[in-house]
């Protein structure tokens, strides 16, 4: 079988189950494929092959020896490169973290694991998480799989290009403001963002803790709640991650939509926008009329401070998160004078642009005198979209937007105007504020033959509102079926 | 003005180590002595990804200390990040509390110079400790084996006055502190630790003076030694026209001074805001009121039970109190014995007395209460005398053991029958003639020196009253 590469992990599921396939088999066209194109896409930053196929063939033995299995058996993931793999780099595409190597997994990554899931190899993105085109990273430029000279987003755009170009059949990433839903719908392929506190955070290299999360990218909205169920719950070793169950996803997913409430928030269709992305989702908007939705118009009307709120209040946090990286324990170390002169020549050297930007401002915007002003007020801003959308979700199952007001640029276009690229995450930072959830799925393509994406926003612990409207929009739809054409 | 005419203010921010067996936020032993860096994990090392994860027992041990000192329990409290970089600090920020710290108020009553004095405290605080910096010959390391131990502060109102005020309050403090099993105190490891802030101005003046910090004393006797040499410094500079600057200082306990530190050491901007990877702590009542049930007797109320239920003088019972462990001790020993007194008397003379002279803390010794009780019982029931008991006694605190079997192997049953005394009573008048006569004549204390004779002959096993009536009715 020459294109095991581009199946979706349902069908590798499938295949594996009915043994018409190896799990090693599936790696080994995997890494065939990685061989071919990712010279052009860029997208890995890491792989060591002979581990990913030593576990393909652990997976192998397991299925051999029968007993029930587990539909994740087998499967290989890729995962963006600030998830903690025991054993691996986890370089968060920064210099401060060469040469460290983890020395435990990430709850997500041991969840996915015990079920004997292929941790394949490790993808690229911007460094620390900080940014929206993965150019940030210090190590590589990760290209759009559908246009080599345009981005593919980010931060996760390592993990979105991977899937998008059969690199990988599903891959993990992490989204502090956008950083899943974004890149998923710059290379057409289905990003999902949990509720916080869904998916324990434990392991994750946090950039703003009370942003992250982890969630897949996959090929299908059905695979994106395979990957949820499995690494969903309460952790012990995360006091953020809640205790609720655990639905079984596959459950919600029907061809229809009869029953549900979807708004449109009408903040989110501004002028600006490219009309291309606008007629796209309002297209979509009709198709999810035509399965049977009830769509009605709803605002959330503190949606434009939600930009200045999310950069105060995650660049205050990522101040201290990434304080740790000071060259005494593990990473890069310059050495100094004394110890402070060490922290600041190895910080200098480690740490790139966009991630020097933000821990000065965040910094700023903690120190006394400016609190008040800054952080304070963010942090109320930010109860007030959190109660924008409760207000929303009273009346509707999920909301309907676009995943961003233009489809992928071209690398370097935005690259020295910060402000610019932060604009561009008007649409996806409020579900981060407000700690909702939001999927990302892909609703067409540009003229130029870019994708674009619609963003579904849901309540709190409510994934199975926005994987019920993503699967029956995208099951009523082609989109996924078109790839991108490489050469290999 | 004269030097007299000052008063001086003094605040303490006192770090308790808690007794805990795990760290703060992680799972890590709090053991001390262990090898450097074996005690550590990704979460006290700062390691990428990983998240503190609070210690409940740390909470309820800051908590119950808030009882103890009356203080008022937040029902809502939260954490919070405290920025600034210090090799030892592994994350370069620590957890803490800032606004709304555990408890707040209470009060600690000390006595000085027979006053007494009520110290208000404003807070306790619930934090993380640091690590530890080891500078070699050419290199410097740190162990990392301390970072994250749960470490409380208490921070009191600038109401005390002198050295003298600050020693009795550190004092009274970690009386309590033991007492409910807090903390173990050993100032040896680290376990109290603390920073003082002092200023000075004329007596009359209402603002307070420009104060200086010492910071990170470790012996109660070094803060009594500093402040005193701090007040008297301010005191100097003050009289003599000249300013207090605001400083933190160091105080050098070889020298006998404290000095500046450089200023780039101490200027911070902590930039706290909100810990986002921890909960804030919420307490119902219920189990504020469940843990004010569990309070263990305050020393205050141990000593006047001890006299009013014992019949314990004061000065005894102030003494016995003074260290839990003495305390509990003694009462065992009463209630295994059934004579307070007598277990007072044993243990404020010759147990003190011994572990004095042997450096030892009462909880290792060999002697068990129940032994000691035993040698009281053999004494009451006057199976030996003074002299021999107080020998058994040393055994017993040499070696342990049990007392009966202690005076069966020597031979130290005191011989009280008359027909053996009698004849040894007789052999000691026979052969000391001009002690009779003198005795006779009317010098009374002539019958000790028979009384010592009849003694010898006993082989110190005579009973001295039953000698001493014998000796009498012979004489007269
Ligand atoms: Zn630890």
């Amino acid at each position: 079988m020459s294109d095991l590469h581009s199946l979706s992990l349902h069908q590798a599921s499938s295949l594996l189950a009915g043994r018409q396939c190896s799990s090693e088999e599936l790696v080994q066209a995997l890494l065939k494929r990685i061989a071919a194109v990712d010279a052009s896409v860029q997208a890995y930053v890491s792989l060591d092959a002979e581990s990913a196929l030593a576990q393909a063939r652990e997976a192998d033995r397991r299925r051999a020896s029968g007993g029930s299995v587990d539909p994740l058996l087998g499967l290989p993931i890729a995962v963006k490169d600030v998830l903690n793999v025991d054993g691996q780099p986890c370089t968060c595409a920064s210099r401060i973290l060469e040469g460290y190597i983890s020395p435990y997994d990430a709850t997500c990554v041991a969840r996915l694991r015990s079920r004997g899931a292929i941790l394949l190899g490790r993808v690229n993105m911007d460094e620390f998480a900080m940014g929206s085109s993965t150019e940030n990273s210090a190590f590589k430029v990760t290209r759009n799989p559908w246009k080599l000279d345009h981005v593919p987003g980010g931060s996760s755009g390592g993990s979105a290009a991977a899937v998008a170009a059969d690199e990988a059949l599903a891959a993990l990433g992490t989204d502090t403001g956008g950083s899943i839903r974004q890149p998923a719908a710059f290379c057409g392929c289905v990003g999902l963002k949990p509720t916080y506190g869904r998916i324990s955070r434990y392991g994750l290299t946090a950039f703003a803790s009370s942003l992250d999360q982890v969630g897949p990218l996959t090929k299908t909205v059905q695979d994106a709640s395979l990957l949820l169920r499995a690494m969903s719950g309460h952790d012990p070793m995360d006091s953020s991650s809640v205790d609720v169950p655990v639905p079984d996803y596959s459950l919600a997913l029907r061809p229809d939509l009869k029953g549900m409430k979807l708004g449109l928030p009408k903040e989110y269709f501004v002028e600006g926008m490219d009309p291309q992305v606008e007629s796209a989702v309002r297209a979509a908007v009709e198709q999810c009329r035509a399965l049977g939705a009830e769509i009605v118009e709803v605002s959330l009307p503190h949606t434009r401070y939600a930009i200045a709120a999310y950069y105060v209040i995650a660049t205050a946090e990522a101040s201290a998160n990434l304080a740790r990286f000071d060259g005494v324990r593990y990473g890069k170390r310059v050495e100094g004078e004394d110890p402070i002169d060490m922290y600041g020549k190895t910080r200098a050297a480690g740490f790139g642009r966009e991630v020097k930007r933000r821990i000065i401002l965040g910094t700023y915007v903690l120190s006394s005198g400016y609190y008040d002003a800054y952080y304070l007020r963010a942090q109320k801003v930010r109860t007030l979209i959190r109660n924008d959308f409760l207000k929303a979700f009273e009346t509707c199952d999920a909301l309907l937007t676009p995943v961003a007001p233009t489809a992928a640029y071209r690398i370097g276009e935005k690259k020295d105007d910060p402000l610019q690229m932060y604009l561009g995450d008007i649409f996806t930072v409020t579900a981060n504020l407000a700690g909702i959830c939001g999927l990302s799925a892909p609703c067409g393509f540009t003229g130029g033959g870019l994708p674009i994406g619609l963003q579904i926003l849901g309540p709190g612990f409510k994934e199975e509102n926005i994987l019920r409207v993503g699967h029956a929009y995208e099951q009523a739809t082609e989109w996924r079926l078109k790839k991108p054409e490489l050469k290999g | 003005m004269s030097p007299s005419n000052y008063r001086a203010t003094v605040g303490l921010e006192v770090h308790v180590q808690l007794k805990t067996r795990t760290k703060m936020f992680c799972g890590c032993p709090t053991e001390f002595g262990e090898l450097p860096n074996t005690n550590v994990c990704p979460v006290c090392l700062g390691y990428p990804g990983a998240m503190p994860v609070m210690n409940a027992e740390a909470i309820r041990l800051c908590v119950r200390t808030g009882l103890m000192i009356g203080c008022r329990i937040n029902p809502y409290s939260k954490f919070d990040r405290k920025n600034y970089f210090y090799p030892d600090m592994p994350k370069n920020f620590q957890i803490s509390q800032y606004d709304q710290p555990l408890c707040l108020g209470g009060e600690v009553e000390i006595e000085v110079d027979g006053r007494k004095k009520i110290i208000h405290v404003t807070r306790i605080h619930q934090e993380e400790d640091v690590g530890k910096n080891m500078h070699f010959e050419s290199s410097s390391g740190i162990d990392f084996n301390r970072a994250g131990t749960p470490l409380m502060e208490l921070v009191t109102e600038p109401e005390i006055e002198s050295a003298d005020e600050a020693f009795a309050f550190l004092l009274a403090l970690k009386q309590i502190l033991v007492y409910g099993n807090i903390s173990d105190c050993n100032l040896e490891e680290g376990n109290l630790r603390c920073d003082v802030n002092c200023s000075v101005r004329p007596e009359g003046q209402k603002e307070l003076g420009v104060k200086t910090e010492l910071k990170n004393m470790n012996t109660f006797k070094g803060v009594h030694r500093a402040l005193s040499y701090e007040i008297k410094r301010q005191i100097d500079v003050v009289s003599k026209g000249g300013t207090i600057r605001q400083e933190t200082r160091r105080w050098d306990d070889a020298a006998g001074v404290t000095l500046a530190m450089r200023s780039k050491e101490y200027a911070h901007d902590y930039r706290y805001f909100p810990e986002p990877d921890l909960m804030p702590v919420v307490l119902p009542t219920a189990q504020i009121e469940e843990w004010r049930q569990q309070l263990p007797e305050l020393p205050a109320a141990r000593r006047a039970r001890l006299i009013r239920d014992l019949g314990l003088p004061e000065y005894d019972a102030e003494v016995l109190v003074a260290d839990k462990a003495v305390a509990d001790y003694f009462e065992e020993t009463a209630r295994l014995c059934g004579n307070a007194k007598a277990a007072s008397n044993w243990i404020m003379t010759e147990m003190l007395r011994a572990l004095t002279e042997k450096g030892l803390a009462i909880g290792a010794v060999k002697i068990q209460p129940v032994a000691l009780a035993g040698l009281i019982k053999l004494v009451e029931a006057k199976t030996i005398n003074m002299p021999s008991a107080k020998e058994v006694f040393n055994i017993l605190f040499e070696q342990g053991g049990d007392p009966e079997s202690i005076v069966k192997a020597k031979g130290m049953v005191q011989v009280s029958d008359s027909g053996a005394l009698e004849t040894f009573a007789d052999q000691a008048i026979a052969a000391n003639e001009k002690v009779v006569a003198d005795y006779k004549a009317g010098k009374k204390v002539a019958l000790q020196f028979l009384v010592g004779q009849v003694m010898k002959l006993s082989k110190g096993k005579a009973n001295p009253q039953v000698v001493m009536q014998i000796l009498e009715k012979k004489l007269q």
